[in-house]
This record gives structure tokens, C-alpha cells and sequence, in this order.
């Protein structure tokens, strides 16, 4: 049922549908729940990520909205104890069905973090090496890939002298676009980003707000936030989360300007959180 | 083509299947080796101490008298198992103080710039060969304690109850106490690091309330930091005693290699480590089994220790996680 | 002044004294053993100890050249053996087997290997490969040797990958990378210092290790490279040369002990020196 898992036949005959075709679901979540151990940490969500739209969720710390996040590529999968019910849909995959190949699912749904997580090695061997995973490249195609990805990252022009050098070398703002491009670089469908800005100084964090404007052309965007004013600056849609429940979800500017329900509103004029 | 379709990336993932569960393998087992390596320690050593077990049952455990050439061989266990124990116990005696005050000095008392020095110089000590220290004793210390410092204590306790059996003389090169001191100076940078180690697990705001409150270093250190730290130094403590008891090369050229219970720390002894190294290639059949037997006896002893050490640092390290 | 505050300034000093006592106590004994081995190893050591075999008793010229090599040999056998197996182990217990109920278990079991007596590693080596084997040989030392090697880099490399932050195996995990090529690619990769700095202090401890090596690979007059057979060995060669009667196996023991004692010393400072490097970042 699954055209992610490896073995399916569909899979081949079904091409994924790319992010841009506006309007449509790409990630379509019914009656989640997700527990760590006992503990019940998401609660009954519906929601959709339509197809070229940012998707922002806020809410207070511990609300689950990462924890949501994390359910998108299932890394919460390496760790035992934690574990989702309910039928998050990604086109017509179960994401949540245990058949599933991650490997697979994570190369269709990128993520970036919090804190800036460059590979120990050369920033050219950071966007190459997701890249040679999939796909055997002669030197001079992996060399256009490479600068196509970092263009996608805005970070070609400050970097394109010096590819040798070590990732870990850049500025931190430099580190996250480095990994933002490294997430583009292997062609995803899906990009999730949790809190990509909490580790960056203003000015790197608009740059990174101005990529995801850029991105949302050609995927499918989630990001967590926990700074308002970015999710309304960045976002399509927002949904409000509470203590493990969606409380509103909408179009940010309605939720933003008439939200409907009291805890909302409690929370983005500052009345909490 | 623009774009690589979910299909292409099955294939490319696909050929990692066999390489992530071969690698998965490879670790599990590697992991599991280490248990093995135990049990063929523990197997090894009962199979080749199995004729001895047979012929001499436990009077192995009390009997003194060690004769592999006698028809049929004699063989008991007192005189190593005695010089094992006595040895290492000396040996903490004199290194637990030391290592301590070192310790302390280390992380209360020394300047800053020194500390480096003193702590680098004291690890690069327990690097060192043991079979370097056998060889400085056996040319170096015996010597010299032999002129020195055992005439001075045998002429103090001479007539004394106890003490003079204890210092009893005649000087000697190779002697118990001279194996001991050689273990004390082996086992002083183990007892000293894990000391400065744990040391440094105690909170600087523990130390500061204490100072706050007019406390001396020394009182600091007695009524704050020992008891705070307490377990992790007996567990360092237990290690060292693991060390010293199984140490062959530092103490092998030393201590004479006598198969007695002598009262006198002067008077030459053995260790199992010690009959093991010195006779167990000349050996064959019971007397090997014997020795092997002994070895068993040590593996047994050193594993109880080292157990009991392990526990304690560990139950530490759970009360610094929490 | 109050008379308890004078009685506890007076304990506290002579307690500080103590301790100083003991620190000059412990370094001094330190210099004396450099000095005595300096003093004597260097009077010793000449071209001739590289170049020739071991001398037959009482001859008055030879060097050291056939145990030299047999330590080489063996000591890079018996880590080329551990290493990998260790790495491998410590792999499981910091990645894999996290929450396998075994791990707390293997853990346990490698950290009393690690302090074992190593004459007892050379009585298992002895029954599980010289009595199989009929024979003493170099590949029953280099063995004996790996058994001790493998508790030190399970122990290194457990601790180092653990340093390694999960974000970035997330992150590696989040590109769609296997669980294999996260640990070999990435945890490996930034872990590689501490990695290197703990096979070269178990290359350090085993170096200088005699005990286990007296009853499995012996030692031999000759030159040999042949595994299967006794292999000459410089620890095996000084425990020998020392207690002999004559002045010239003395000095060459002397001079061989001088040998281990720099290249031991020259491991860990090299071991130290790595992990300082890798810090700053």
C-alpha cells in the first residue's frame, strides 16, 4: 500500500506529484496521537500541509509542536518507548506504517535544526555527500549539483572560494544555510524546519526567513517557531498548539488578526507562553 | 531529469540493506566477543587447574609446603596466596595516604601553573612498563633499602614484642616489604588520578559554602569533599588493590620467590603472579596444573575485588547523573 | 586569639605540609626511576642494538635488532587484531545497544577486563592457543596481546562516540542515511581523535607488557619472523637479561628497557597531544 516502501511496484508508476502544483495536501494528518512512554503528548490532531504553502506551528514550550515535527520523518523512531497512532498521510503513503523504509521517507522529507549540525568534513563534501547517496555522478555534475545546491542555500557567493574548507568553519548563520542547502541538495519533497533562527543573530535569521520564501516554490515547508512574529512573516497557514492539542489551525493572517478561540488569542497578545 | 523519483533512491538504499545489517552484525558480535573472552578465561584456566583440583582437593588452600620436584609433587597454596595478600596490603597502606595527599594537594593546594606539571608527570608514571619498575627495584631499591632502611628498623624493634618478629632481620635484597614498596610506588598515579578525578566531581559551591563559613582547607577537605566523594576513592582504592594483587613483572624479580609463610616482612616470599611468571614455563603436568591452579585462584580474587570496585564507581556516576 | 581557631590553623597546616610531602614523595620517585634508567639505558644504546641480533651468553657483542622487530611485529598483530574488534564493540554499546538490556552487562564485564592481571591473559592464551598449537609462538603473544588491547579501545571508543552530539546523527539520519554509514560517515568522523588517542594508549599499555608474553611467545635467541614459531621480543628478552651473570646482557637490558620506557612515553604524550588538538573546537 505504501510506494515508499522498496519493494512496491507502485512505486514506479506513480511519480511523485512536485511540491508546486498549489492547493493540493501533500501531508494530510487524521486522529494522531503520540505518546512518550505513558506520557500522551499529542492528542487527537487533524491537520493539512497543502502542497508550495508554509506551514507554521507555534505555541508554548512543550505544547508538542516539535514533537509533531519529528513525527513528519518519524526520527522520533530512534528512540524506543516513544510511539505515534493514527494515519499521517504523505500523498498516499502511511507514513506511520512500521513497513515503511525510513531511509526512504527521510530523503523525501528534509529537516533542519535547531542548533546549525554541519558534518565533520569539507563544506563541499557536506552538500556531496547526501547527494552521493542516491546517485553516482561524474565529478563535473556533482560539481553543478553541489553549486545549485548552494545557490538554493543563498550561501554560494560567500563560499565558492573556499569549498575545501572545513564546515565547521563557517559563521553559525553560514552553518545553518550550509545545512538548509545540504537538505535541498538530495531533492526533497517535504522540508521541515524545527526552530531553524532560535541559534542566529537577526540579520542571519532573515536571511534564512528570506530561503524559506524562496523555497516554498518547490516544497512543501513546515516550521516550528516559537517567535511569532517570524511565523507571520514567513507563514501561510499557522497552527496554535496547547499542551499536546491543536487548538486553531488557518491562514496566518486571519489567525493572527481574528483568531477564534480564547487561548489563542490568550497567547499571541502575550497573555501566556 | 530533474528529478530522481522515489524508485531511483530505492535502488541506491536498497544496495545499503545488506551493508547496514553485515555492519549491525559486525558490532553486535564484536560486543558479544567480550563476554566470550571472559568465559574462555574462566573455561581455560578450570580445565588446565582441573588435575590439580582433583589430586589435592582444598587441603590445596592450607597446605604450606611447595615441592613440584617431590615424587609424587606437594603442592599448597599458603605461601602465595599469603605474600599476595600481605603485599598488597602493605602496599595500600602506604599508597592509599600518599595518593590522597597528592590528591589533595593536586586539586587544593598546588598553584595553577603547576598543576599541569604535576598531574601530566604523575599519569605518565602509570604508563610506564612495570617490568621497569621490577628492574628498578631489583637493581636500585633493594640495594639500598637492604644497607638502609632495614638494618634501622631491625635495630629499633629488635627485643620488642610483635615488632621485632615483624622487622625481624637479616637484611635481605629480595624481601616481602621490599615487593611492597615497589607495588606502593606502582599503584600511587592509579590511587592519585581517580582521587584528582572524583575530586573534581564535587560542586565548587559546596566547597565555596564551606569556605564561606571560615572552614580551613583541611577542614574542607575532611568534612566536604572526602565524604562527598567518598565512594568514587574507595572504588579507586578497590582498583589499585586489583592492580597490585595481579602485578607480576614489578614484583617477580624482588620478592625472592620462597614458597613460605615467613613473620618477618624482611624475609623473601612469593606471590602467585610471581610462581606463575617464575616457574610456569619449566613447568608440566601436576605442577603446571598447580600453577595454573594458583592463577585461577588470583583470577577469582582480582575479579571479586574489581567487581566490587566497578560497583562503587558506578553507583558514583549514577549520583552525578542525577 | 581564640584558642580552638589556633588549634585548627595548626592541624590545617601541618595537614597542607602533609600533602606537599607527598606530592614532592610521588614525583620524586618518578625522577629516580627516569634517572636510573636514563643513567644506565644510555651508556648502552649505540648503532649495534638496531643492527644486530641478540649476543649468545657471554659474548660481549650483539644488539637487540631480533627482539625489536618480534615486539613490532607482535605489538601490530596483537593491536591490528584488538583494535577493530574493540572499535566494533564499543560501536554496539554506544550506538546499537543503548537500550539493550546486554550492554549494561558487556560494559561491566570489558571494565574488570580492563584491569585483569595480564599473566592471567598469558595462562588463557597459554591453554587456548600454545596447548592446541603444541608449540610457543608469535601469534599466541600477539594474541595475548589483542586480549588486552580490546578492553582499553571498547572502553576509548564507547566514551568518545557518546561525546558525539545526537543532533548531528539526527541530522545525518534526516538526509535518509542508513544507520551504518550515520555511525561510519559522521559519528566516526567526528569522534576520530578520541578514536586514534585510544588505540594508541592500548598500543602504549601493551608495548611494555611482559607477563602475558612469557609463556606464549617465549622469546627466541634468533631472528624469526615466522608466526608459528617462538619470536624473540624486547620485554621477554630484558626479563631475561637481567637476572643473567653477565655485565653485557645487563647493559643490553638496561638499554632495551630505555627503549620501551621512551616509546611508551612517546604514545601517550602522542595520545595526549591529539586529544588536546581536537579540544579547541
Amino acid at each position: 500500500m505504501s510506494d515508499l516502501s522498496v519493494a512496491s511496484s507502485a512505486a514506479a508508476s506513480v511519480p511523485p506529484v512536485r511540491a508546486s502544483s498549489e492547493g493540493r495536501a501533500k501531508v494530510t494528518v487524521r486522529d494522531l496521537n503520540f505518546y512518550y512512554g505513558e506520557h500522551h503528548a499529542l492528542k487527537g490532531i487533524n491537520l493539512k500541509l497543502m502542497a508550495g504553502h508554509v506551514t507554521a506551528f507555534i505555541g508554548p514550550s512543550g505544547c508538542g509542536k516539535s514533537t509533531l515535527l519529528r513525527i513528519f520523518n518519524r526520527m522520533y523512531d530512534l528512540y524506543p518507548g516513544q510511539r505515534a497512532e493514527g494515519q499521517v498521510m504523505l500523498d498516499s503513503a502511511n507514513i506511520l506504517d512500521p513497513k515503511l523504509d525510513l531511509n526512504l521517507l527521510r530523503a523525501r522529507v528534509g529537516m533542519v535544526f535547531q542548533k546549525p549540525t554541519p558534518f565533520p568534513m569539507t563544506i563541499y563534501e557536506n552538500i556531496a555527500f547526501g547527494i552521493r547517496l542516491y546517485e553516482k555522478l561524474p565529478k563535473s555534475e556533482m560539481d553543478g549539483r553541489v553549486e545549485k545546491a548552494l545557490r538554493g542555500g543563498a550561501l554560494w557567493n560567500e563560499v565558492k572560494d573556499k569549498l575545501n574548507a572545513s564546515g565547521l568553519s563557517l559563521s553559525g548563520g553560514q552553518q545553518q544555510r550550509l545545512c538548509i542547502a545540504r537538505t535541498v541538495a538530495v531533492r526533497p519533497e517535504v522540508i521541515l524546519f524545527d526552530e531553524p533562527c532560535s541559534a542566529l543573530d537577526p540579520i542571519s535569521t532573515a536571511k534564512v526567513e528570506e530561503l524559506i520564501d524562496e523555497l516554498k516554490e518547490d516544497y512543501t515547508i513546515a516550521i516550528v517557531t516559537h517567535n511569532m512574529q517570524q511565523a507571520a512573516r514567513v507563514s501561510d497557514s499557522t497552527a496554535f498548539m496547547y499542551l499536546g492539542e491543536m487548538v486553531e489551525f488557518g491562514q496566518t493572517n486571519k489567525l493572527f488578526t481574528s483568531p477564534t478561540d480564547r487561548r489563542t488569542q490568550d497567547y499571541i497578545t502575550g497573555r501566556f507562553g | 531529469m530533474d528529478v530522481a523519483g522515489p524508485y531511483d533512491r530505492a535502488k541506491a538504499l536498497s544496495a545499503f540493506k545488506l551493508g547496514d545489517s553485515v555492519f549491525y552484525w559486525a558490532t553486535r558480535i564484536s560486543a558479544i566477543s567480550v563476554l566470550l573472552i571472559l568465559g574462555g578465561i574462566i573455561i581455560s584456566l578450570i580445565i588446565g587447574a582441573w588435575p590439580a583440583m582433583r589430586e589435592y582437593g582444598f587441603a590445596f588452600l592450607w597446605t604450606e609446603r611447595w615441592a613440584p620436584a617431590a615424587d609424587p609433587p606437594v603442592l599448597g597454596a599458603v605461601g602465595p596466596v599469603y605474600g599476595t595478600l600481605l603485599t598488597s596490603l602493605i602496599a595500600m597502606a602506604i599508597a592509599i595516604p600518599v595518593g590522597l595527599g597528592i590528591a589533595v594537594f593536586l586539586t587544593e593546594l598546588c598553584p595553577q601553573w603547576l598543576r599541569r606539571p604535576i598531574g601530566v608527570a604523575i599519569e605518565l608514571l602509570a604508563g610506564i612498563p612495570s617490568i621497569i619498575y621490577g628492574m628498578w627495584g631489583f637493581f636500585v631499591l633493594g640495594p639500598f633499602l637492604a644497607d638502609t632502611f632495614q638494618p634501622f628498623m631491625i635495630r629499633i624493634c629488635e627485643g620488642v614484642p610483635v615488632l621485632g618478629t615483624i622487622f625481624g632481620g637479616p637484611p635481605s635484597y629480595l624481601s616481602l616489604f621490599n615487593a611492597s614498596l615497589i607495588l606502593a610506588i606502582m599503584v600511587l598515579p592509579f590511587i592519585t588520578a581517580i582521587s584528582v578525578d572524583v575530586f573534581k566531581t564535587v560542586p565548587p559551591v559546596l566547597k565555596e559554602a564551606a569556605y564561606g563559613v571560615g572552614c580551613t582547607t583541611w577542614e574542607v577537605v575532611r568534612s566536604v569533599v572526602i565524604p562527598y566523594t567518598r565512594v568514587g576513592v574507595i572504588g579507586g582504592v578497590m582498583l589499585a588493590l586489583g592492580r597490585a594483587l595481579g602485578e607480576t613483572m614489578a614484583v617477580t624479580f624482588i620478592i625472592g620467590n620462597a614458597f613460605r609463610v615467613s613473620g618477618s616482612i624482611f624475609a623473601p616470599g612469593t606471590t602467585i603472579s610471581a610462581a606463575i611468571a617464575s616457574e610456569f614455563a619449566e613447568s608440566d603436568g601436576l605442577h603446571q596444573s598447580g600453577l595454573m591452579l594458583l592463577g585461577l585462584l588470583l583470577f577469582v580474587l582480582t575479579f571479586f575485588v574489581l567487581a566490587g570496585a566497578r560497583l562503587m564507581l558506578l553507583r558514583l556516576e549514577q549520583k552525578a547523573g542525577k | 586569639m581564640n584558642p580552638i581557631y589556633i588549634k585548627r590553623r595548626r592541624s590545617d597546616i601541618i595537614i597542607r605540609f602533609l600533602c606537599l610531602a607527598a606530592a614532592i614523595f610521588g614525583v620524586a620517585w618518578l625522577a629516580m626511576i627516569l634517572f636510573t634508567l636514563f643513567y644506565n639505558g644510555l651508556t648502552g644504546l649505540n648503532l649495534e642494538i638496531f643492527t644486530r641480533n641478540t649476543p649468545p651468553p657471554g659474548s660481549t657483542e650483539g644488539g637487540l635488532l631480533n627482539a625489536i622487530i618480534g615486539s613490532i611485529m607482535m605489538t601490530a598483530i596483537g593491536v591490528g587484531i584488538g583494535a577493530p574488534l574493540g572499535m566494533f564493540a564499543g560501536t554496539y554499546l554506544a550506538e546499537y545497544g543503548k537500550h539493550d538490556k546486554l550492554s549494561p552487562v558487556i560494559r561491566f564485564i570489558n571494565d574488570i577486563l580492563l584491569s585483569a592481571p595480564s599473566i592471567i591473559i598469558g595462562l588463557f592464551i597459554y591453554g587456548a592457543v600454545v596447548v592446541p598449537m603444541r608449540g610457543f609462538s608469535a601469534i599466541a603473544g600477539a594474541l595475548a596481546l589483542a586480549v588486552i588491547v580490546i578492553p582499553v579501545v571498547v572502553r576509548t571508543a564507547e566514551d568518545m562516540l557518546r561525546l558525539v552530539p545526537n543532533p548531528l546523527r539526527e541530522a545525518a539520519s534526516a538526509l535518509g542515511l542508513p544507520r551504518s554509514l550515520v555511525i561510519r560517515k559522521i559519528a566516526y568522523r567526528s569522534a576520530r581523535a578520541g578514536l586514534i588517542t585510544g588505540i594508541l594508549l592500548a598500543t602504549a599499555r601493551v608495548a611494555g607488557e611482559t607477563a602475558p608474553l612469557l609463556f606464549t611467545a617465549l622469546s627466541n635467541q634468533f631472528f624469526s619472523l615466522d608466526l608459528a614459531r617462538s619470536m624473540a621480543n624486547l620485554p621477554v628478552t630484558i626479563n631475561n637479561f637481567v637476572q643473567s651473570p653477565y655485565p653485557y646482557w645487563k647493559q643490553l637490558a638496561w638499554s632495551g628497557a630505555l627503549l620501551i620506557t621512551l616509546t611508551v612515553l612517546a604514545l601517550n604524550i602522542g595520545a595526549r597531544m591529539i586529544s588536546a588538538e581536537r579540544k579547541p573546537k
